[in-house]
């Protein structure tokens, strides 16, 4: 998406957006939808005051269909970058703001024309809309009386009515008008949390933080949930978990983060004689834990990042097996996707760099040498239920659990990263 | 005693020194290490990146530790040399740079590489046009000082950068910015700096570290291997303390740089003046140039004699760089800059700091006039 912004900005001469005095956020497909609407646009102007917070100075306004950002000085493109990522924009446009004055209006669009320094030979046209319809000349009259002083200072310019290389779009409205050509393509889908909630199985690999991101891209809200086995594990570990979830907070605005202590559950598999069903029973166990705090959280599905045939779990075999071990809807955006595809997904929405550290998880660990690709579920279940103290240990990990709020420019870290950092003074530095 | 000598050395910070105290009781873990004291030094290493990060208006993946300026840029010239020695194997660089970027090229030279040593304008100033025309298609790199360490002289930093990139834009830029910080506005981007080096000891911080800027993409051969520390380009057990306490004093005079120039630039121009007008020195100095060191000759004696005779009247000075004082020749810069043989084996650098008054110039600037005065006599001996 950092590519869209760049294209963007190449073909307005390679200039930025920082003449920009406002940006234009515009809705995606949902304003379709009649009577949630308003519910819609609340939960997408939430995010968006979520994501403006660290440019105290931008002040937010909304409006029918969308949500204006006055910038005040800050940063145009820094905050573009981050508004392209909430669900529910379609598009962004950097906005120069005028007087609602014809002379006003002329003046900031020669300015305008001059900062995006068209090259010679663009094909031009004025688009005006006069919404207030006190402003003394039509929409068509405006067009004219733009554009041809436009043309005159700038005799590189060609007109095309048809299809310009170069629309400057004015919308006159009674307090101000609106002077715009440019238009960055947002994430779009549903407004985050629209579509109810769910809980991400998050572990430190590539495919779950796009499972999260896609799922959240359909209006879902979810929960990441992580496993962590101190001390077979290490700390970077969860910390790079945390990472993750933070990175996926830029598109949420605040993300929860369950981190249930694992170590005692996958130990108690290792001595049972059946390696090559530790897996199935890892990822049966982690449903379970699952599945009891999403009653506690109030999530109705459980959304994981597997893929058709990627490793052993991932058979549609194994898939049986580990789905019966509980009674929410699994969920799994990834499920027919080719890994190549899901990597560049990845590198798109900024986990990559972070997926592939190499931290050792749980998933990596007591890997045995030959899962099975078809387990028995009977004989599963017939584990699980001679299991001394199964269901206590499960009780234990939910109970143990570690809940943080990520939010995308937060410094949240688990509580024992937290006592290696108590070491730190600030005053140091 | 009065120190003149802020460009050679300057005093620790106060903070700095007990931040130094506290970390080298507290923190002599590993930082390599895995248990709790390792991840809490490494944390401390992690801090310090992102401060002297935010100093440079860079990120702090581009920001490396090394033992001291000397080594920054011994390894981002021949690091840039031998990393990209398949695009060519040419360089090129100013006859006023200091030594450890000098004498690195000529290294390079005796390993089959070419080098353009582009010489300055009388002001010891280089011009941005000779660096450019001397940029080829194989040109590797191209490393340019920011403030000349013996007169001060300011280089055109954004100008060298455009036109570098301009030439060739796989060329890579690297500034020896150790005269330059918290004196003058530090701007890697604008410059267009691909590698920038850096030493706390200059800025009232300790000695033993130094930094390199190596902006993201961009690759160094390590110069020193081993552990895998510094992303694997500087392997070598962190200094904690020093590190921590360099984040400190880069921090501190990035801040107080303004206030700095505010303190000594009159301080500059008075004693700039006041040398201008003894009629026996030639004055290597501008009033353009860094704000903290004046430079000038006495052709009719060594610069070492004039210094000693200073330090008896309680002066403390130096010749020129600290780094080559020690050498009985003239100076490399000076001549460079079309100075004869006398002047540039006559010169003395005397470089102010923030603890300088009006009153110390006044003591120094009589110092001057008696060392002149007393000289005069040597001088009429030898004719």
């Amino acid at each position: 998406m950092m590519r869209d912004l760049e294209t963007a900005a190449a073909a307005s001469g390679g200039s930025s957006i920082e003449y920009a005095d406002m940006l234009l956020l515009r809705f995606g497909e949902f304003t379709l939808k009649g009577k949630n609407r308003t519910r819609f646009e609340k939960t997408v102007l939430r995010h968006v005051k979520e994501m403006v917070k660290p440019y105290p100075k931008a002040v937010l306004s909304k409006e029918f269909g969308r949500i204006y950002v006055t910038l005040n000085g800050e940063p145009a493109r820094e905050l573009a970058e981050a508004l392209k990522n909430v669900f529910g924009i379609a598009s962004i446009s950097p906005v120069k703001v005028s007087r609602s004055k014809f002379e006003d209006i002329l003046a900031v669009s020669r300015t305008f024309l001059e900062i995006i320094a068209p090259a010679q030979g663009t094909t031009f046209k004025v688009s005006a809309r006069r919404v207030w319809k006190d402003f003394p000349h039509g929409s068509i009259e405006m067009n004219k009386l733009i554009a041809t002083p436009l043309l005159q200072g700038y005799p590189g310019l060609l007109v095309d009515v048809k299809s310009p290389e170069l629309e400057l779009k004015l919308e006159i409205r009674e307090g101000h008008t609106f002077i715009f050509c440019e238009q960055i393509a947002g994430v779009g889908g549903f407004p985050l949390g629209t579509n109810g909630k769910a809980m991400l199985l998050l572990s430190g690999g590539i495919d779950s933080p796009v499972a999260g991101w896609s799922s959240m891209r359909r209006g879902l809200e979810v929960e990441c949930v992580h496993f962590y086995s101190y001390p077979y594990t290490s700390e970077l570990a969860r910390q790079k978990v945390v990472d993750l979830a933070r990175v996926l907070s830029r598109y949420a605005g605040v993300i929860k983060l369950h981190l249930v202590p694992f170590t005692e559950v996958q130990t108690s598999f290792t001595g049972i004689g059946q390696d090559n069903l530790i897996i199935t029973l890892m990822r049966r166990a982690m449903l379970r834990i699952t599945t009891q705090l999403a009653e506690r959280e109030g999530a109705l599905a459980v959304v994981t990042g597997d893929s058709l045939g990627q490793v052993a779990s991932q058979t549609l075999s194994s898939m049986n097996a580990i789905g019966r071990a509980t009674v929410l809807p699994l969920l799994r955006p990834l499920v027919m996707m080719d890994k190549s595809e899901i990597v560049e997904l990845s590198k798109t929405i900024g986990t990559y760099d972070l997926s592939i550290l190499p931290y050792e998880d749980c998933c990596t660990l007591f890997v045995p040498k030959s899962p099975t690709t078809n387990p028995n579920l009977r004989i599963v279940e017939k584990i699980e239920a001679t299991l001394p103290g199964y269901s206590a240990r499960l009780d234990a990990a939910v109970a143990g659990t570690e809940t943080l709020s990520i939010t995308p420019y937060g410094d949240e870290k688990p509580s024992d990263v937290v006592a290696a950092q108590a070491g730190l003074q600030e005053e140091w530095f | 005693m009065l120190y003149w000598d802020y460009a050679a050395a300057s005093p620790p910070y106060e903070e700095v020194v007990q931040t130094m105290e506290q970390i080298m009781k507290l923190h002599y873990a590993n930082p390599s290490s895995l248990h709790r004291p390792g991840a809490e030094a490494d944390r401390l290493i992690t801090r310090s990146r992102e401060v002297c990060a935010a100093a440079l208006g860079v990120q702090p993946q581009e920001i490396l530790f090394t033992s001291g300026a000397t080594e920054s840029n011994n390894l981002a010239v021949k690091g840039a040399a031998l990393q990209y020695r398949s695009r060519g194997r040419h360089i090129v660089t100013t006859e006023i740079e200091h030594p450890s970027v000098y004498e690195s090229c000529l290294q390079l030279k005796s390993l089959g590489w070419e080098v353009t040593f582009v010489a300055p304008d009388r002001t010891g100033v280089v011009d941005p046009a000779q660096i450019a025309a001397a940029v080829r298609r194989d040109t590797v790199l191209v490393s340019v000082m920011h403030v000349n360490n013996e007169t001060g002289a300011i280089q055109p930093l954004r100008e060298i950068g455009s036109r570098i990139k301009a030439a060739n834009r796989r060329t890579l830029f690297h500034v020896d910015g150790v005269q330059g910080y918290g004196k003058l506005e530090t701007k890697i981007k604008e410059w267009q700096a691909d590698l920038y080096s850096l030493s706390p000891h200059k800025v009232r911080g300790p000695r033993g570290v130094g930094i390199l800027y190596v902006r993201e993409g961009v690759a160094l051969f390590p110069l020193l291997t081993g552990g895998s520390q510094e992303q694997g380009v500087r392997a070598g057990t962190e200094n904690v303390a020093a590190v921590v306490a360099s984040a400190k004093a880069i921090r501190m005079s990035g801040e107080r740089r303004e206030a700095f120039n505010q303190q000594i630039l009159p301080l500059r121009n008075r004693l700039l003046e006041f040398v201008s007008g003894i009629p026996e020195f030639t004055v290597n100095s501008g009033r353009d140039g860094a704000p903290h060191i004046v430079h000038f000759s006495y052709p009719a004696v060594n610069g070492e004699v004039m210094a000693r005779k200073l330090e008896e009247l309680g002066m403390t000075v130096s010749t020129r760089s600290a780094c080559s004082s020690r050498l009985a020749e003239p100076s490399r810069v000076l001549l460079s800059m079309g100075r004869n043989a006398a002047e540039a084996l006559g010169g003395v650098r005397i470089s102010l700091g923030d603890s300088h008054t009006e009153a110390d110039v006044a003591t120094l600037e009589q110092a001057l006039l008696n060392a002149v005065q007393a000289l005069k006599i040597v001088e009429r001996g030898i004719k």
